[in-house]
């Protein structure tokens, strides 16, 4: 049986800086996930990712992230999205910084 | 030290001009990411979880004070004003934005620097003993011969596409401190009954998923033979490495599923047939880079202040316990200045310390820094006379920490905290088994340790031949560290063994004093290492503290 579809979101790198931003529904790149348009749909999971990839001048790499609806906005499921929406733990660098 | 000629000079500065033409193309789009991505890597430019990183190659880990002080400049004015070195005696800035990159590199090669081959599937930065060209224990200084394989390798045509990535350490002593077993080629000076120099070599070590110890491919090698011998090891490699998977890419898989003795009769058959090629255009140039690696002008001063200095301060006395190694000059002592300070991240180095770093080189070092694999800083000259103020010099700087080869003398990996290929963090777990070990105050005691640790499979971290090694993982969505006992990464090297069930991040730094404060008890006088004891007493014991709560942990031993 194939697994059932979990939320998602839509992450990539920014192309210039390779800060973590996330895909919101009226097609800009946000820094921050709470923003993010959460897919619950497979075709359209699909569909959104194949536009996005296409964005090629403004990031890289983007791919599709487990996700759950928060109060704020779609959160992280797991511990690495997590640390894409915060930086390094041993320093107060990346997003942490301008929270 | 060495210095570029005109043709290195040309080829760097073109090769940045070429790339600061795709970095533009990318910005505009006309490059997509998949056609840039090889591009950027043979640049040395990653991406990481947060941004992009960029590997500078330190050739054989020897840098100079002005080459130490331009990676200050560049750590200030384009990333975040520290730099972080690294297992592969390489210096990685964290930060740097893509548009800067060839800024950078340009930068880099206005000091002889360049970030070129240290990604890829090609010959990598040659790695060799930091201590070369000052151990009192080495046969001859092995950098020339890196240097020498460095030019070969270089943009070498056949080279560029080998099935994987080739890693190759040389080192001129017989105690291994480059790990040349775990390397694709390890590269050993040694004299032969007559008293001439050659190589023992050894092929098809490596560590990630699969580690396998090194295999002796020859016991002898005249030096006049090196190049057209490590053409032969990688063009057989080149024709039969797997490049239908990945994971049995590695030359290790080679040599494991063809043996070593197949191995040896096809590069003794290519040898013979390439030698002739190398007509000793080769040996002139070792001649010409060999000078260029002639001993600095060592001096002779009383070392009476020295030990004085010794008697007077107990910080320096403890400093220079531990910090220091024989050299083969007289006087003179290697310095290996610790950047493991406790709590703070292994390996990383502020500009303000770089600075630091290269005026004492400048005033007390004959102008000469060294990168080691461990991600310490070393000076490999300094006569004792100067140690006193080398050391005041070093604690105005932050950099006295009195640890090299203690248990907080830990390697570790950019893990989950940069890394996109990470299953768990490593720094954090280095940072406090650290701290854990100075409120201890017990590392003195406990001795020589060496804990490596990895944030996942590959083991850029080394953990497979930590005495300790840890291994971060993924277990259903949290961090898990899985211990090994046992590894060894010098002349007698050995991969660690998995010791049982993994810890969670809470878990592991109680796990970890358990097993040294254990070992205190199983040892047999203050003189047994752990490893010594390890490999006396075997797992059983070290398993039976690690894990006190499980019925018949001691049975199964
Ligand atoms: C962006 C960060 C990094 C990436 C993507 C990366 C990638 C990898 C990969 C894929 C392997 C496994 C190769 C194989 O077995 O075929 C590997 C091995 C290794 N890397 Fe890294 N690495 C990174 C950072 C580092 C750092 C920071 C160091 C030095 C501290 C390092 C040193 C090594 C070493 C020593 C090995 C194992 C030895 C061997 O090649 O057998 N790497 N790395
Ligand atoms: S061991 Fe894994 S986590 Fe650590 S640097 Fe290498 S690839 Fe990244």
């Amino acid at each position: 049986m194939p697994k059932a579809f979990t939320p998602k979101v839509i992450t990539a790198n920014a192309l210039l800086e390779g800060d973590a931003v996330w895909l919101t529904d009226d097609d800009r790149w946000s820094r921050d996930i709470a923003e993010a348009e959460l897919l619950t749909d497979e075709a359209h999971a699909e569909l959104r990712l194949l536009e996005a990839s296409a964005r090629q001048s403004e990031i890289s790499g983007a791919y599709l992230a487990d996700a759950q609806e928060g109060e704020a906005g779609p959160e992280p499921v797991h511990f690495r999205e997590a640390f894409r929406t915060r930086g390094p733990s041993n320093y107060p660098h990346g997003k942490q910084t301008r929270a | 030290m060495y210095k570029y000629n005109d043709f290195d000079a040309a080829f760097v500065r073109e090769r940045v001009a070429q790339f600061r033409g795709q970095v533009e193309r990318r910005i505009d789009g006309s490059l997509t990411e998949d056609e840039f991505k090889p591009l950027r890597l043979m640049n040395g430019l990653y991406l990481q979880l947060h941004a992009y990183m960029l590997r500078v190659a330190v050739p054989y880990g020897t840098l100079n004070s002005a080459q130490m002080r331009q990676l200050a400049m560049i750590a200030d004015r384009w990333d975040k004003g520290y730099g972080h070195f690294t297992t592969r005696q390489n210096i990685q800035y964290n930060w740097p934005e893509l548009r800067d990159v060839p800024d950078i590199l340009d930068a880099l090669a206005d000091v002889e620097m360049h970030a070129i081959q240290t990604s890829g599937n090609t010959i990598r930065n040659v790695t060799a003993d930091h201590f070369a060209g000052a151990a009192a224990d080495e046969i001859a200084d092995p950098r020339p011969y890196a240097e020498l394989l460095r030019q070969w390798s270089t943009d070498h045509p056949e080279f560029q596409f080998l099935p994987r990535k080739f890693k190759i350490a040389v080192t001129g002593a017989e105690a291994d401190r480059a790990v040349i077993r775990a390397h694709d080629i390890g590269l050993q000076l040694v004299r032969n009954d007559a008293g001439e120099i050659g190589f023992r070599v050894l092929v098809g070590g490596g560590l990630g998923r699969t580690p396998m110890i090194g295999k002796v491919l020859t016991d002898y090698l005249p030096v006049a033979d090196l190049l057209p011998y490590c053409e032969a090891i990688v063009s057989v490699y080149n024709l039969l490495g797997r490049r239908d998977n990945k994971y049995k890419a590695r030359i290790k898989i080679t040599v494991h599923e063809n043996g070593i003795d197949q191995i040896r009769a096809l590069v003794d058959e290519r040898f013979a047939r390439i030698r002739a090629e190398f007509s000793g255009v080769d040996q002139a140039l070792l001649a010409e880079i060999q000078t260029a690696f002639a001993p600095p002008a060592f001096k002779t001063a009383e070392t009476d202040g020295y030990e004085a200095a010794r008697l007077a301060n107990p910080a320096f006395r403890s400093w220079s316990d531990t910090n220091l190694t024989a050299h083969k000059a007289d006087g003179y002592a290697i310095v290996s200045v610790s950047i493991k300070k406790h709590g703070a991240t292994p390996g990383d180095a502020t500009s303000d310390q770089m600075r630091a770093l290269a005026d004492i080189a400048e005033t007390y070092g004959h102008d000469e820094l060294r990168i080691s694999h461990e991600q310490n800083v070393i000076l490999p000259h300094v006569h004792q006379s100067d140690l006193p103020a080398v050391y005041a010099a070093l604690r105005a700087a932050d950099l006295a920490t009195a640890n090299i080869g203690l248990a907080s003398d830990i390697i570790a990996c950019p893990g989950m905290d940069y890394c996109a290929l990470a299953t768990a963090r490593s720094i954090p777990i280095a940072q406090q088994i650290a701290t854990r070990f100075d409120e201890l105050k017990l590392e003195h005691e406990v001795g020589p340790l060496k804990i490596k640790i990895s944030g996942c499979i590959n083991a850029c971290g080394h953990h497979h031949v930590g005495h300790i090694g840890i291994l971060g993982l993924d277990r259903a969505g949290v961090e898990n560290y899985q211990i090994t006992l046992g590894g060894d990464g010098s002349e007698d090297a050995a991969i660690g063994e998995r010791a049982g069930p993994g810890f969670s991040a809470d878990e592991i730094i109680p796990a970890i004093e358990r097993l040294v404060l254990g070992y205190l008890d199983l040892r047999e006088d203050a003189s047994e290492t752990f490893l010594q004891a390890y490999r006396r007493l075997g797992a059983g014991p070290f398993k039976a503290v690690l894990y006190p709560d499980k019925e018949g942990a001691r049975d199964a031993a």
